[in-house]
């Protein structure tokens, strides 16, 4: 009995010391190899730089920084008000039986590969938005033009695919605000939408956060769906409707064909999303220990 | 006790949780301006009871309530009754003290402006009135935007009374007020229902005998769901009509 708990011990750790050496190896092997590009064409020219024409020697990522920030804030601008809208609905306003049906189904939106969203995407999106959404448009703007493959596609289909992580976070979080604080609001004569927004919600608020900034790391992170509906054209947008390449986007289309400097340049372009990244769930991590220290 | 002006007047209550009857056949007169006492083991029912009078039983899935409560000679179990109206005029205190995770100020004023109050000034005012009113406002009038998890247990508990009187209520509910309390904030909370009572009518329930006792002008005796006795509070303490009552006083079960 003794020698098998010992044996399992000694695999445990060693499991814990290779997930903890992969993600040591990743970082050291990512910044090794784009940290070379960033030092020789200088970190302003790189990140501030407005042409990413890679055949022709030029890698200013700024229209990709551009991309990926608008796409995100436009699945932030559709997202979180869905979210937390559903959230409180499960929580607070639907009987549990209701609630239970709704937030599997909402919970089923995290299992879909995002190809099939991308591809949901192409399919349905990208000609609804050339068809219906363009018409509409130049009525007030009548230049406007689009394929339809664009941010405010990739917006929705992004809205969409954070929906789980912002739902569950802020779900629990205000499921965790305890019963005494909606008690004691009832009980001075408030109703229930005044409890919600002004006792619960602010009660929650941090677990809140939390899942946006969660739910804007996946946003930001997500390449494929983004792939196959945003147009990847590299050069800073000038509204909703024009085609974008995002920093995740461009380094999986351009990897295959990329000679070493490319190459380089596109493992610099993986540093700057891998600290926008930690820098997110660092937010994220404080946020959710405020609503530990908060109760 | 004939000449007293009565607050709620119940008849016939009955109370189920699903199949299981919480609450059998209460009367129950409760007299303005009285403070009553409810006692009895636990899982008699006298919280539950306490809870009828301001309808917080409704938050409670699967709770029925058949027979009267009359507040001010209006059944308020009818249909088209106003439930905030009357939580606005039936305020009510908890067992564990229970301040919103906001600042002293805001958990006074929260009542005030949920029903529209939005003077600034107007609502200053409250929160002096309300603060001294349960003998806080000296030891927290330097921090009243400090947040009220901040404040010992008993002073967040006078903060929960203050913070229901500022809705003006005409009956504090109290649900064992002071059995999360250490004695010395215990004493202080019971001074203050000898001088609340005053301007409100209190409800109590308590497990403290000698509380009972102590403060209370009315006491109900609760056994299973049951109120066997309910008289003048020395009378119910020193002459108990029913053998359950004196058993139960003396200390003999419970």
């Amino acid at each position: 009995m003794k020698a098998y708990e010992k044996i399992v011990e000694k695999l445990i750790i060693v499991c814990a010391i290779i997930s903890t050496i992969s993600v040591v190896l990743i970082t050291v092997f990512i910044f090794r190899s784009g940290l070379p590009i960033l030092m020789n064409y200088g970190v302003i020219d790189f990140i501030f730089g407005t042409n990413w024409s890679p055949t022709n020697g030029n890698y200013g990522i700024l229209p990709l920084i551009a991309g990926t920030l608008s796409v995100t804030l436009g699945a932030l601008i559709i997202g979180v008000p869905m979210g937390i809208a559903s959230a409180i609905i499960l929580s607070e306003i639907l009987p549990g039986k209701v609630a239970r049906v709704f937030k599997s189904a909402i919970e089923l939106l995290a299992g879909i590969p995002s190809v099939v969203y991308g591809f949901f995407g192409l399919i349905v999106l990208v000609p609804a938005i050339r068809t219906f959404i363009l018409p509409i448009v130049q009525l007030v703007v009548p230049k406007a033009t689009t394929t339809g493959f664009s941010i405010f596609a990739g917006a929705i289909i992004l809205a969409i695919m954070i929906l789980p992580t912002i739902v569950s976070i802020s779900e629990n979080s205000i499921k965790a605000v305890p019963r005494e604080f909606r008690e004691a609001s009832l009980a001075l004569g408030a109703n229930k939408m005044e409890t919600i927004v002004r006792v619960i919600i602010p009660a929650a608020k941090s677990g809140i956060i939390a899942s946006i900034i969660l739910g804007m790391g996946r946003a930001i992170g997500e390449t494929m769906a983004v792939i196959l509906i945003t147009g990847n054209m590299p050069k800073i947008p000038g509204g909703p409707l024009d085609s974008v390449a995002t920093l995740t986007g461009t380094i999986a289309m351009e990897m295959g064909y990329a000679d070493a400097t490319h190459q380089q340049a596109l493992f610099a372009v993986g540093i700057i999303l891998f600290m926008i990244i930690m820098l997110l769930n660092a937010i994220a991590q404080i946020s959710a220990h405020g609503l530990r220290g908060n109760n | 006790m004939e000449n007293a002006s009565t607050k709620f007047e119940i008849d016939k209550l009955n109370l189920f949780y699903g199949s299981f009857q919480a609450l059998i056949d209460i009367d129950m007169t409760i007299y303005t301006n009285k403070i009553t006492a409810l006692i009895g083991p636990s899982g008699c029912g006298k919280s539950t009871f306490i809870r009828t009078l301001n309808r917080m039983n409704d938050l409670i899935l699967g709770v029925k309530t058949t027979g009267l409560v009359k507040f001010d000679e209006m059944d308020i179990y009818a249909v088209d009754y106003d439930v905030i109206n009357l939580r606005k005029k039936v305020g009510m205190v908890f067992q564990k003290p229970n301040p919103f995770p906001k600042t002293i100020f805001e958990n006074i004023v929260y009542g005030p402006k949920v029903h529209g109050e939005k003077n600034r000034d107007k609502l200053q005012e409250i929160v002096e009135k309300t603060l001294k009113e349960v003998a806080l406002w000296e030891e927290v009038k330097d921090r009243l935007h400090k947040p009220a998890l901040g404040l010992s247990g008993g002073q967040q508990q006078r903060l929960c009374i203050a913070r229901c009187l500022a809705v003006e209520p005409e009956v504090i509910l109290m649900d064992e007020p002071t059995s999360a309390l250490d004695p010395v904030a215990t004493s202080k909370i019971e001074s203050l229902l000898e001088e609340l009572v005053e301007k409100y009518t209190i409800v109590i329930v308590t497990h403290n005998m000698q509380q009972a006792g102590r403060v209370s002008d009315y006491t109900s005796f609760f056994l299973s769901g049951k109120v066997l006795e309910t008289d003048k509070t020395e009378i119910i303490f020193s002459n108990p009509t029913n053998k359950k009552t004196e058993e139960y006083i003396t200390g003999r079960f419970g």
